[in-house]
């Protein structure tokens, strides 16, 4: 009869402690979740001083820096083809509309909210800068505008970069500059 | 000897059979349902955070992209939350007094992360990805409902693993075109119907039917 009772009570401990949620929350961590561990709370460590990612070997100063011989370079560091557009048309609707407003004016919905309207990309003196300054601004940021070098990877900068210069032909475009087989649509009434 | 049982123990003993199933299927039933309910799945449960931070305002009110802020959503398992600097991006120059950001403008000067609690939260043994659902056209509102609409972030599904394979069996009726997936208010045509569109999307994007259950417990 003890023994029958003892059993019962075993297994009844064992049901209970299937009420554990171990698998649930394991003891490991997953990005962005806390620490007690680490003085500064954070379970993702950053990247220490000089290492290098595989495959993220950052040799090729133009592209990283858009820099040449210390001035801004007037090229870009890879071709710029119909791919590289509409990349630097979505990044630049995520990233750069909300305060440059879609077409580069500088009257974003932010703009409306209070913060500081930026220059128009329309501009004489931006639509002479050099690719390499653009890169800049939004590698290093810009009197009150912050950098966007965490949130943006390089080629995307670039890619933005190139798009704001279509912006800049969109915008002082004159009929002569359309091409030939589009002229035609152009010219029929709106439906 | 004298019997050990009385006569009425039949019926009892009949009885008990037809109360036990009783018994034992409404507590069935009972975990069942109450494992759907709110208050064990949270579903339009908001949580306290440290900044009553509104989608309603952000998405829905200025029109930022999702991408602004969870930046690695289309790249990564996880959509990331935005990092104190984004936030500054903006509220370093507007709203600067608010007393509802001051615990954004103490995390950013002494450099210490927001605490936001875990709104969404699978358990540990299942595996989820985003980026593979955002290229095969998953929209975020599928997953996480109206967001431009909340003012208060809360969950919109049971993440439940029977609502995970509600879709990962018949993914058709859910795909739309990779381009809609970060559109809130995205509704298939009338010229083209859902179940036209999803034939073709499965077709065009080779959506497979995963339903392997090391597809997510790995
Ligand atoms: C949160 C609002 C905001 C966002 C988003 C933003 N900017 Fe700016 N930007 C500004 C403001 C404000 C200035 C002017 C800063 C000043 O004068 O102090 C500025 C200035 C600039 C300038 C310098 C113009 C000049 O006068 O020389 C460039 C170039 C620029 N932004 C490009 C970009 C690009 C590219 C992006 C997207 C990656 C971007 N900005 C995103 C607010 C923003
Ligand atoms: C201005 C920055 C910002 C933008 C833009 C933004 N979010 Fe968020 N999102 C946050 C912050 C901060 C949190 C954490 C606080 C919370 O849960 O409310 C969050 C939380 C979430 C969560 C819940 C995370 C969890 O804890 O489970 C989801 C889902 C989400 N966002 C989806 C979206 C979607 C979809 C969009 C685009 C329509 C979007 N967000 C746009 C900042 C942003
Ligand atoms: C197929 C369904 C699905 C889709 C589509 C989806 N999510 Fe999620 N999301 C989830 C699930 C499930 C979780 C919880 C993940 C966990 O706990 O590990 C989550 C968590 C999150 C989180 C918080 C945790 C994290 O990953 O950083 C954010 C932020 C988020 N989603 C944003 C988005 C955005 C933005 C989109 C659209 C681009 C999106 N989600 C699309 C299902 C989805
Ligand atoms: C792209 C610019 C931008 C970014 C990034 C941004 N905000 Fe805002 N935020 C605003 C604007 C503009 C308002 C004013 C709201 C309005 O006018 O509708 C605002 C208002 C607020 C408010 C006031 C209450 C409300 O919702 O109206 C809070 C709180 C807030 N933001 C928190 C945050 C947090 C936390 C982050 C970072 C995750 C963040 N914001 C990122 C632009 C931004
Ligand atoms: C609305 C539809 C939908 C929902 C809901 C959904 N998924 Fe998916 N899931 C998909 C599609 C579509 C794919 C891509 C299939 C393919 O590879 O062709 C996918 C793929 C996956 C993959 C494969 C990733 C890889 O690297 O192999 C995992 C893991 C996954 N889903 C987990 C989940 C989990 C966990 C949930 C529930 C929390 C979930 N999904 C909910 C549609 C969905
Ligand atoms: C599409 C993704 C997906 C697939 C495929 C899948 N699961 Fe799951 N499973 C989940 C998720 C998500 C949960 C967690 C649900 C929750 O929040 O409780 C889960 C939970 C479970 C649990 C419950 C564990 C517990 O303690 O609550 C079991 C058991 C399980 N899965 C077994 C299986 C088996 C067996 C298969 C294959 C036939 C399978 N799963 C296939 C996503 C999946």
């Amino acid at each position: 009869m003890r023994a029958i009772f003892l059993i019962l009570g075993l297994s009844l401990v064992g049901v209970l402690a299937s009420c554990r949620q171990d698998m649930h929350d394991q003891p490991k961590y997953k990005p962005q979740s806390g620490s007690s561990f680490f003085a500064d709370g954070r379970s993702n460590r950053p990247v220490l001083a000089g290492t290098v990612a595989r495959g993220r070997l950052q040799d090729d100063a133009l592209l990283v820096t858009g820099k040449e011989n210390g001035e801004f370079s007037k090229v870009f560091p890879f071709p710029v083809d119909a791919a590289v557009l509409e990349r630097g048309r979505s990044r630049y609707g995520i990233f750069c509309a909300p305060c440059h407003d879609a077409s580069g004016a500088g009257n974003g919905m932010i703009v409306q909210r209070g913060m500081k309207q930026p220059l128009s990309f329309h501009i004489d003196r931006l639509r002479d800068s050099p690719p390499g300054y653009f890169f800049d601004v939004m590698t290093n940021g810009f009197g009150v505008m912050y950098d966007y070098s965490d949130r943006i990877e390089i080629e995307d900068r670039w890619a933005i970069t190139a798009y704001i210069r279509v912006l800049q032909k969109a915008q002082n475009a004159k009929f002569a500059d359309v091409p030939a087989d589009k002229k035609e649509t152009l010219l029929q009434p709106p439906k | 000897m004298t019997q050990l049982f009385h006569k009425s123990f039949n019926t009892l003993s009949k009885a008990s059979i037809v109360l036990g199933g009783l018994v034992a299927g409404l507590t069935v039933t009972t975990v069942l349902f109450a494992n759907r309910t709110p208050y064990i799945s949270l579903v339009d449960v908001s949580r306290e955070q440290p900044v009553p931070f509104s989608h309603k305002h952000h998405v829905g009110g200025l029109g930022i992209d999702c991408r602004y802020c969870h930046t690695s959503v289309e790249t990564s398992a996880q959509a990331s939350l935005p990092s104190t600097k984004t936030c500054m991006t903006c509220h370093s120059s507007i709203w600067t007094n608010a007393a509802m950001l001051e615990p954004v403008r103490q995390s950013y000067m002494n450099d210490r992360s927001l605490e936001w609690l875990k709104v969404h939260d699978l358990p540990d043994f299942a595996y989820f990805n985003h980026s593979i659902h955002i290229k095969k056209g998953v929209g975020c509102q599928t997953c996480h409902g109206q967001v431009d609409q909340m003012p208060l972030m809360m969950r919109k599904n049971t993440l439940n693993m029977e609502w995970c394979l509600s879709c990962h069996r018949e993914p058709e009726k859910f795909l739309r075109p990779r381009e809609e997936v970060f559109n809130m208010n995205w509704k298939p045509s009338h010229e083209k119907p859902q179940a036209q569109l999803g034939a073709e999307l499965v077709e065009s994007y080779q959506v497979q039917k995963l339903t392997n259950c090391a597809t997510c417990h790995r």
